[in-house]
């Protein structure tokens, strides 16, 4: 914390897909251990980072990738006060996906308004 | 031929240089993030429908499923197939182009 206390936007921006690369999972690893801290956090999901909250994912069925399903963790973001998700329309709409597709509540907004928030945030880490 | 696509097409060109390249009678398998070009309501759905009137079109199963996505949307004329059915392609066609 720095001594000024001062609570600081930060914004996670998400544009990868899951488990093709290592991009997603590292992101929700930071933004939990980042919890610690008292800040304004808010997740934006854009490009294949809206797949990243794709409902049903399976991925340890008998014949599946043998990788961790992470998509869950999503869910307890919210015990950590964590509970400004963004995914925009655009992206979302381009890969044929709608809001009910989505693993946990998210506001969906247009480009503008990502563009926006995205001006407000004090740091952004992108993903 | 059999082409392999693993990366998303949204992502990288590499299914566009695919479907660009492939000829009549060629099969194209999509795996790992390259499931994705495999499902409805997507920008380049018509562009895997021309496709689709030329090639054999596969998509990996188990990774469609990690990936959350449902067979029920996969765009018609799309075969799902196992890890083993990929390997029996692997051997049916030849050669294999890998469009990294």
């Amino acid at each position: 914390m720095e001594e000024s206390g001062a609570i600081k936007k930060f914004m996670y921006l998400n544009r990868k897909a899951p488990y093709g690369t290592i991009y997603a999972l590292e992101s929700l690893e930071v933004v939990l251990i980042g919890a610690a801290f008292d800040q304004e956090v808010s997740l934006a999901f854009v490009d294949d980072g809206v797949y990243q909250l794709k409902k049903d994912q399976k991925t340890t069925v008998n014949s599946g990738i043998g990788m961790k399903d992470f998509s869950k963790t999503y869910r307890a973001l919210e015990d950590y006060d964590i509970d400004k998700l963004y995914v925009e329309k655009r992206s979302m709409e381009a890969r044929g996906l709608r809001e009910e597709d989505f693993i946990v509540p998210v506001q969906i907004i247009d480009s503008a308004q990502l563009s926006a928030l995205m001006a407000q945030q004090d740091v952004i880490l992108s993903f | 031929m059999l082409h392999i696509v693993n990366k998303s097409p949204f992502d990288r060109n590499s299914l566009q240089s695919c479907l660009r390249l492939a000829q009549p009678n060629d099969a194209i398998l999509m795996y790992e993030d390259g499931i994705y070009a495999a499902f409805k309501g997507t920008v380049i759905e018509n562009d895997i429908q021309t496709t689709l009137s030329k090639c054999k079109m596969y998509v990996l199963k188990p990774d469609f499923e990690a990936r959350g996505m449902n067979e029920g949307n996969v765009i018609p004329g799309i075969q799902s197939v196992s890890y083993s059915e990929f390997v029996d392609l692997t051997v049916q066609y030849s050669p294999v182009q890998a469009w990294l």
